[in-house]
């Protein structure tokens, strides 16, 4: 599906007869059928991949098979809204977040106009009320006493096929980026929302592939690209040459060694494609500036967690082999690389799903004596808290002109603002190595907007959808590139390194997209590099 | 069509307490038996409800950190919008509670040519609804002075503190007033705002009509028709309510039974509806947790210990070969190849 043209989109989003422009649809969002046409839906998951899922322990990937959107006939079970509403029922009876959720809403409609794909779509269905709405309706219906007598007059609704094709195109234009659970009074989460009913939508065979080979791969071999140990144990490689050629200097690399001190993983995505490959070799120059302890593992070679996107289950599974990992191996602690979704996995799920992690220890700096008291008990770092103390206690030397090519702004990923706070300590560190400046107020910190294209959406045939849904965060962009000059957006997220590249390229070309930590490696001076003043783009540097 | 609904509904609510009032044995009815009924109600209804959310387990910690997490020393933790303790959590939930923090932040987004999209502050909907929220509040507990014979000072002392701008015979209220304006805009942003008509249901519409009736009432019968009702007597009920011996003397007024039946008709409306948003802001886990995760284990109770990795031997059996190769250390060497044949 081709993606518009600039100048065709540029007016449609404004000028559309939209909601979020203003043009209020005539019929009732209950009337208004979804439909699928290439371009509006991610492709379903393969066959192979979903028979590989369900025949894993502790997982339930039922009714693989061939299928599409498109057709009227999905191929359900036969007892497939009995599923359904049983689904439901244990949700209820297992999450009183979703509860509260489905109760507690008043449609004020703060959180209306706070989604990026509401404003990049203005489909009444993105406002995040109305979203959680498509649930609602069928809870009220068949939970809440009346629901059934009362019916469509308050909003409530039978489970019917048109109902599921609708939960399907909506669970998968959220990014479950919580930026509307900032603003709802009742703190009332879409992205719980959205999770519950991407479980429902497996439990009768309905996923997409962008998420599910992902998950499968990341089961079999350990990360998401599905990188056998020797590849991936090469890819890493290609970056060390390439930094000794570029510094002088050859960090010291080790896959998978017992008694290292310090267990080091990363979204695989950073060893596998531009950009993040350049973020890979700065955590490669920063550990080896320091002479840090360290084993990377081909076993658990990512940090990120598609099962997040897919079930709690499913999540728990993949996180699983991080501890696994790390007790294998022996290691005092580990440091996470630069990623959102996995870093709301590791801060707000993994001690509870796999800990406790008592065979670790309280992450201790082994450079500074800096007790990581907030990670007491998952003990796991992250990379940009990890380098930050560094930097407050002197032991990193930086030549900031080594970025002079850069004008940096700095985008918080949903995750690690929203669902962690780590917000100043990557500030912290830009200002130690970068000229940068901050995007509009009301664009950062808990307040940033989503690349658009987060939990697995970040697939190529829905790419006018991620265009449209990452206008926010690349309007906002666009503002301080015409206004100081903006050439490089930089980020701790493996998928907004992916992501925002294809965003800015669309909106605002010009604009790169970076690692913190490729900046820092940028900036680091190392003792006996050999690296002049030649290296005009830094690690991006062609030699 | 929606709105119109809840105004018949409400209309229709009214012409039954007012006729129904006036049937000889029916006071009885309106004024003690549905009080009652409606009060049982309420209360078995609220609790119901929290108890079976309580029922439900808080699997994970999901708070919605909106600020600075606790972290390194020199990074300044935002102790509100990141709680990390329970008293901060307390604070963080106080200021929900208590001021709408959330709704204080609320912005209005408009997109212009360019595409360029722009985010305004916009106060409107905190502002009246905290009006809305405390004058109704208010109203309620200046009410008690019907309930207490001897009537508690404090109480008397809200009722003066109420009606402090002395305007109007008997001297207004500034709550009621406040109620009405705030009532008449919650209701009119639902009509004239596009996104929020469109989502609006009749269960969005109807409380606000029967509130706007209550107040309406209420005001009628303070300030206008106070000569068709019989204060004496409804204090005499009211406090004969509470001590559950109800005695309703001589005629009322009609206005005074609609003005109860709509509140009745609150009350048991009020567990099965959203209005149950007053238990639900104290339990939501996006608010009322800790951002401390990291350092303190949340315990899930339905947490599967059989969920296992797909373990290091066989993704070491399926990739020794490789491993090997590539010089990547392994728990069991190769088998030893067979001379070859």
């Amino acid at each position: 599906m081709a993606v518009p043209k600039l100048e065709q989109l540029s007016k449609s989003v404004v000028q559309g007869p939209s909601l979020a422009t203003g043009a209020v649809p005539t019929r009732d969002w209950m009337d208004t059928p979804a439909v699928f046409k290439a371009g509006n839906y991610a492709y379903p998951a393969k066959k192979d991949k979903v028979e590989y899922l369900n025949s894993q322990k502790g997982l339930n990937f039922p009714n693989a098979r061939e299928w599409s959107p498109e057709d009227d006939d999905w191929k359900l079970p036969d007892n497939w809204e009995e599923i359904i509403l049983k689904g439901l029922k244990e949700r209820l009876e297992k999450f009183r977040s979703l509860k509260i959720f489905m109760d507690c809403c008043v449609r004020c409609g703060a959180c209306a106009d706070k989604c990026h794909f509401f404003l990049g779509t203005g489909d009444p269905k993105n406002m995040p009320v109305l979203r959680a709405e498509l649930l609602r309706s069928v809870y009220r219906n068949n939970f809440t006493l009346g629901g059934k007598i009362l019916g469509k007059m308050l909003g409530n609704r039978e489970m019917t096929a048109g109902v599921l094709k609708e939960w399907f195109m909506y669970s998968y234009q959220c990014t479950e980026c919580r930026r509307c659970s900032v603003f709802c009074p009742y703190g009332i989460d879409t992205a719980e929302v959205t999770m519950m009913l991407r479980e429902l939508l497996h439990l009768v065979g309905i996923g997409i592939n962008w998420i599910l080979e992902p998950v499968s791969n990341s089961n079999r071999t350990g990360n998401h690209m599905g990188l056998q140990p020797h590849t991936f144990k090469d890819n890493v490689e290609f970056l060390v040459d390439d930094v000794e050629n570029l510094t002088g200097v050859r960090p010291n690399i080790s896959f998978n060694r017992k008694g290292a001190e310090i267990l080091f993983i990363t979204p695989s995505a950073d060893v596998f494609a531009e950009p993040g490959l350049y973020t890979a070799m700065g955590y490669l120059v920063l550990f080896e500036a320091i002479g840090l302890d360290y084993t990377w593992s081909t076993y658990a070679s990512e940090g990120g967690n598609f099962g997040l996107f897919t079930s709690n289950e499913s999540m728990k599974k993949l996180n699983a082999k991080m501890y696994a990992e790390a007790k294998r191996l022996g290691v005092k602690y580990i440091i996470g690389g630069e990623c959102g979704h996995m870093w709301r996995v590791l801060h707000q799920y993994m001690d509870t799903m796999n800990g406790p992690a008592d065979f670790l220890e309280v992450p201790v700096s082994p450079i500074t004596g800096t007790v990581f008291e907030n990670t007491a008990s998952t003990r796991m770092v992250h990379v940009s808290e990890f380098t930050a103390d560094l930097i407050k206690h002197g032991k990193l030397k930086f030549d900031k002109s080594r970025n002079s090519h850069v004008k940096a702004t700095y985008h918080d990923s949903c995750n690690t603002a929203r669902a962690m706070g780590l917000l100043d300590e990557p500030r912290y560190i830009l200002d130690h190595v970068v000229d940068w400046v901050e995007m509009p107020e009301n664009t950062i910190r808990e307040q940033t907007f989503c690349c658009g294209s987060g939990t697995g959406l970040n697939t190529d045939e829905i790419m006018e959808l991620r265009m449209r849904s990452g206008l926010p965060r690349a309007n906002a962009v666009k503002y301080v590139k015409e206004k100081h000059g903006v050439n490089m957006l930089s980020c701790v997220c493996a998928i907004d390194r992916a992501t925002l590249t294809s965003l800015m390229d669309y909106w605002n070309p010009g604009v790169g997209v970076c690692g913190i930590s490729e900046l820092v490696g940028n900036a680091i001076i190392q003792e006996g590099e050999t690296r002049g003043d030649e290296l005009d783009e830094g690690l991006r540097t062609l030699v | 069509m929606k709105y119109a609904f809840s105004f018949l509904a409400v209309i229709g609510l009214t012409v039954i307490a007012g006729l129904g009032s006036q049937i000889p044995g029916m006071p009885y009815l309106f004024g003690v038996a549905l009080p009652y009924l409606a009060l049982l109600i309420f209360l078995v209804g609220f609790i119901y409800k929290v108890v079976g959310w309580a029922k439900s387990p808080v699997p994970f910690s999901i708070q919605t950190s909106c600020g600075q997490g606790k972290s390194l020393d020199f990074i300044k933790h935002n102790r509100l919008e990141a709680p990390n303790t329970t008293s901060e959590v307390v604070a963080r939930m106080a200021l929900e509670i208590l001021t709408f923090r959330s709704l204080f932040r609320n912005t209005k987004s408009e997109i212009y040519d360019g595409p360029k999209i722009t985010y305004e502050s916009s106060k409107w909907l905190w502002l009246f609804a905290l009006m809305f929220h405390y004058s109704f509040l208010v109203i309620v507990v200046r009410h008690l002075r019907l309930f207490f014979n001897p009537v508690p000072e404090w109480i008397t002392w809200l009722e003066m503190g109420d009606g402090i701008f002395q305007v109007g015979a008997p001297n207004w209220y500034v709550t009621d007033v406040l109620l009405v304006v705030a009532v008449v805009y919650l209701f009119g942003r639902r009509i004239w705002n596009a996104n929020i008509r469109y989502i609006s249901l009749i269960n969005d519409f109807f409380p606000l009509v029967l509130i706007f009736g209550i107040a309406a009432t209420g005001i009628l019968m303070r300030y206008v028709l106070r000569t068709d009702i019989d204060i004496v007597n409804i204090k005499s009920l009211a406090v004969g309510l509470v001590t559950f011996s109800p005695v309703i003397g001589s005629e009322i007024g009609a206005i005074f039974y609609i003005h109860v039946f709509l509140v009745c008709v609150l009350l048991i409306y009020f567990p099965f509806s959203k209005l149950m948003h007053l238990g639900g802001v104290f339990l939501s886990p996006t608010r009322n947790m800790k951002n401390n995760t990291r350092a303190v284990r949340h315990i899930n109770p339905w947490n599967d210990p059989d969920i296992k990795p797909h373990s290091y031997s066989a993704y070491e059996d399926e990739f020794r070969e490789y491993m090997v190769d590539a010089g990547i250390p392994v728990e069991k060497e190769l088998p030893a190849k067979k001379d070859e044949e």
